[in-house]
């Protein structure tokens, strides 16, 4: 089996699965037991100072399901912690003594001010944890307390308090980003010029779930009223992917260590965020969706893939994607694909042609008697009607051989490379030297 | 002039040989990938799972489900055999529809259960059709231990011991590993010879030597397995079967179920095997069903399963109970035998109808058979052995018998329905209580 050992800025753990500041690690209720179902590392509930915050008295999620109810989305209008600084910190304390072999990474949330930083620093430290997590991406409640997002928007804040906080301990400091931002990026570059030793995204993105069509109200309803709450879960995966490859292909952000969070809930999840650029992975909504066993599919699944591909340790896999991260301007025009349906998979249900035929580019042929074909004169290789069939590889996109001459063009393809940037249709293209 | 199903007597070759073909193949076919996916998906990764807890061996059934739904069958398979390293014969074998998917929150709420049996097939499948055994021994203990049994029970023990370092040597009556695996299980739910592959695979373990063709009793005593072992366990299964106790019961063609059914197993050409036109079971148990649903299977015209209570009394499962109505088999209920009619050979069985409470109604019931087969329950056999409960070997709940230094399980063990998943738990057990006295750590 291979070893997932992880270190991450010099925070060692077993494995490179943390649960994510929220609920899961609320308390030592759920840490103890998360340890015990095998997850590597947590990152406490964020703290803040005293008197500590309250939260709603209803509910404070809401869902998007998909068939059969499977959880797809989850929003959340919770604060940081609701319980006093120094239960959590006394709890941090024994929890960490008893399982030294797991990373203790503690969230913090104090006003925009250097004081109250310098007062919970040390209090952090004192516990024995591994490092703090600033959390610049509540988008709720603490945002509108300056707190949160408010700094996370907002490039110099982070820089700034990322500073202090590095002038302030001697622990690794993690900046967590708020995706609510055009462009992940700058909070990214702020955080690495304010000294922060890793990054970590995402946090949760504003949203309404649903809306309550008798109350006229926005679930989750709070006494007729609601407000936008942070979403997460398997959704968001898409848009944290996107984000974490962002900073990984950036240059010089390149050796910025990255905590991938986002919709994690498989093993391969997390293998794809890594292989993006992350050197560990947190999780929340699927823990809390089928709770702390699930990691026992992420170990085993994480090795299996390891063990088949041959890499002794997890830094074989992170980043091995960010090379092939590229601009849609960089793609290669010259390459040339066709469908290929396969016949004896086929179950005629016709869906590719109903896609291709009504949304696409009329590229299905369908006989009387129910046979779907592809017409190469029309395929533009758009791939919708692989992603509508329900039969697993049963469409698939088959390159053309250079040399050939694609149907639908009536140009030969190509063998080299070629892209937008020397198109002749493209206004601002370097002509050829 | 070729046989068929009208042929009176008792024959073989009653069908067309491809027809044998198509009777005798998987009871349930094995999903393919897209079809394990599909059923993955319907699992809801229930909470301290009520089919974890209705499985005898405790297979972590939600997270094995995952891991098929992640892609990862292999993983499946070993989260299943690390509590059961038959899983493969169980996910075959079992009367899931009693067990785990009874349990189905999905069986609550739709009547649908995830379909876990074949989840569990797919995913042993798929480990063991590349040959990989997953486990590996620890440090020799260099400790030995006797294993009475290559069936489920014993299999399952040994396999924990060598696996916990010590030597086993394992000594089985017949010729071959797999006890009822290989003699009983009815012939669709075990097809190419899964039985000795899954032997074979379990065996690549290590530190486990069988001999066969070596009885207890006869060729080996219980003293001499205590002097020359560390530990003892018995796995012995019940060799013994009931008789009718009617007059006639020795007539020609009165079988019993068990020595048809094996020898079914047994035969290189189902076709070869004769069986009669007009056949009755007695008996309402899994070896009834096997026996009369197999007969049918190989062409026989009239097949009927007498049994003395009613049906909701028969340890058949309904699903059981169903598979044989729609293979053509009569269940009559309510009717104990009373006479075995013919001349030499059976021609005629007599039965008098019975109420609930078993007292005759006077009415009565003749059926013509050329074959009888007795299914009217297993005895333990055995002589010189601890201190019996009820017939069977009395264990505790670590499976130790009265004898200090042996242990039992499995079908000739006190407790624990007569299931493979429950002589597979059994054997299991008794090896890690074995394996705490052996190095001290018993309580
Ligand atoms: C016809 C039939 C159908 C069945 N169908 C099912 C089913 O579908 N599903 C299910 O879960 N269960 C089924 N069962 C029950 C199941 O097969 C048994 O519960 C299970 O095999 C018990 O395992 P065991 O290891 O205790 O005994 P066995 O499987 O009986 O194995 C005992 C072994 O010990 C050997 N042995 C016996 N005496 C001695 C001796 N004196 N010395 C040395 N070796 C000895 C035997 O040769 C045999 O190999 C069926 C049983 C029968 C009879
Ligand atoms: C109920 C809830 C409360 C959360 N509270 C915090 C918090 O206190 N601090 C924090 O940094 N992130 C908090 N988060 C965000 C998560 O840590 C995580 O970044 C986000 O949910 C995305 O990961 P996921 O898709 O795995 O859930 C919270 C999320 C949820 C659902
Ligand atoms: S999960 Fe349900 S029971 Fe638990 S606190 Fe929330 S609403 Fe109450």
């Amino acid at each position: 089996m291979a070893d997932l050992k992880s270190d991450f800025v010099g925070i060692k753990s077993p494995n490179p699965f943390w649960l994510a500041s929220a609920p899961p690690t609320d308390k030592e209720y759920n840490v103890r037991r998360a340890f015990e179902a095998g997850w590597g590392g947590v990152v406490w509930k964020t703290l803040g100072l005293d008197p500590h915050v309250v939260n709603v008295n209803g509910p404070r999620y809401g869902a998007i399901w998909g068939a059969d109810r499977r959880l797809l989305g989850l929003n959340n209008i919770e604060l940081i912690t609701d319980r006093p600084l120094q239960t959590n910190l006394d709890e941090i304390k024994v929890v960490k003594r008893d399982y030294p072999d797991r990373a203790m990474v503690v969230s913090l949330m104090v006003p925009c001010e250097e004081e109250p930083w310098k007062f919970i620093l040390p209090k952090v430290e004192d516990t024995g944890a591994d490092g703090v997590e600033l959390n610049f991406g509540c988008p709720h409640g603490m945002s509108e307390r300056g707190m949160g997002s408010a700094v996370g928007q907002v490039p110099q804040y982070i820089e700034m308090v990322t500073r202090w906080v590095k002038a302030n301990t001697r622990m690794p400091v993690i900046v967590k980003l708020t995706p609510n931002i055009t462009d992940i990026k700058k909070p990214a570059e702020a955080a690495m010029r304010g000294g922060a030793d890793a990054v970590s995204l995402i946090n949760t993105i504003n949203s309404i779930t649903s809306v309550d069509l008798d109350l006229f109200a926005p679930e989750p309803t709070i006494d007729g009223k609601g407000a936008h709450g942070g979403y997460c879960g398997p959704a968001v995966k898409p848009i944290a992917l996107n984000m974490v490859a962002e900073i990984a292909r950036t240059p010089e952000m390149a050796h910025l260590p990255i905590s991938g969070i986002g919709g994690i809930t498989t093993w391969r999840d997390a293998a794809e965020f890594m292989a993006l650029g992350a050197r560990n992975v947190q999780v929340c909504t699927a823990a809390m969706t089928y709770g702390f066993k699930i990691v026992q599919e992420m170990i085993s699944g994480l090795s299996e893939y390891m063990d088949e591909k041959g890499m002794t340790s997890v830094d074989n896999l992170v980043r091995r994607a960010v090379p092939n991260v590229t601009d849609w301007q960089h793609l290669n025009l010259n390459y040339v694909a066709k469908a290929k349906i396969n016949q004896d998979l086929c179950i005629s249900c016709g869906r590719c042609f109903a896609a291709c035929e009504d949304t696409s580019h009329q590229a299905i042929s369908m006989s009387e008697d129910r046979v779907f074909e592809v017409i190469d004169a029309e395929c533009v290789a758009c791939n919708l009607c692989v992603n509508v069939c329900p039969v697993e590889d049963c469409i698939t996109m088959e390159a053309m051989a250079p040399g050939l001459v694609d149907p639908r063009t009536g140009k030969v393809v190509e063998p080299d490379y070629a892209n937008w940037t020397t198109h002749p249709n493209n206004p601002a293209a370097k002509a050829a030297e | 002039m070729p046989n068929d199903s009208f042929t009176p007597g008792v024959v073989p070759g009653r069908l067309e040989p491809e027809t044998y073909q198509e009777q005798f193949s998987d009871l349930h076919p094995p999903l393919d990938a897209h079809e394990a996916l599909v059923a993955a998906d319907r699992c809801y990764f229930c909470h301290d799972a009520p089919c974890i807890t209705a499985c005898p061996t405790e297979i972590d059934i939600p997270l094995f489900i995952r891991q098929i739904a992640t892609g990862t069958p292999d993983a499946a398979a070993k989260t299943i055999l690390t509590q059961n390293i038959m899983g493969g014969m169980c996910a075959r074998v079992c009367p899931t529809e009693e067990l785990c998917e009874q349990a189905c929150v999905r069986e609550l709420a739709e009547g649908k259960p995830v379909l876990i049996g074949q989840l569990q097939r797919y995913a042993t499948d798929h480990l063991q059709q590349q040959d990989i055994h997953p486990f590996s021994r620890a440090p020799s203990t260099g400790q030995k231990v006797a294993v009475v049994g290559a069936g489920p029970a014993g299999l399952s023990c040994a396999h924990r011991l060598a696996m916990l370092g010590h030597d086993v040597v394992v000594y089985d009556a017949r010729p071959k590993a797999g006890g009822l695996n290989e003699y009983g299980i009815a012939t669709y739910k075990t097809t190419d010879g899964f039985a000795q592959a899954e032997v074979d695979w379990l065996l690549k373990i290590g530190g486990i030597e069988i001999h066969y063709g070596k009885a207890l009793g006869p060729d080996l005593s219980l003293d001499a397995l205590r002097d020359g072992f560390d530990a003892v366990f018995l796995g012995m299964g019940l060799g013994g079967v009931n008789a009718l106790g009617v007059a006639g019961d020795g007539k020609e063609g009165v079988l019993d179920a068990v020595n048809f059914i094996a020898d079914l197993r047994q035969a290189s050409d189902v076709a070869s095997v004769p069986v009669g036109r007009d056949v009755v079971v007695i008996g309402g148990g899994m070896t009834a069903v096997d026996a009369a649903v197999q007969a049918k299977l190989l062409g026989a015209l009239n097949v009927t399963l007498v049994y003395r209570r009613g049906r909701d009394r028969m340890n058949a499962s309904v699903f059981e109970q169903d598979l044989a109505a729609a293979k053509g088999v009569r269940i009559v209920t309510h009717a104990v035998p009373t006479a075995v009619l013919g001349n030499g050979a059976v021609r005629e069985i007599e039965f008098a109808y019975v109420d609930a409470a078993m007292q005759p109604t006077g009415q009565t019931l003749r059926l013509a058979a050329d074959q009888v087969f007795k299914a009217i329950g297993q005895t333990f056999a055995g002589d010189g052995m601890p201190a019996l409960e009820n017939g069977k070997i009395k264990v505790d709940a670590a499976g130790r018998t009265a004898l200090e230094g042996v242990w039992a399980g499995g079908d000739c063990a006190s407790g624990g329905d007569d299931l493979t998943v429950t002589a597979v738990a059994e054997g299991r057990d008794a090896a890690l209580d074995i394996h705490a006295h052996l190095t001290g750590k018993a309580g």
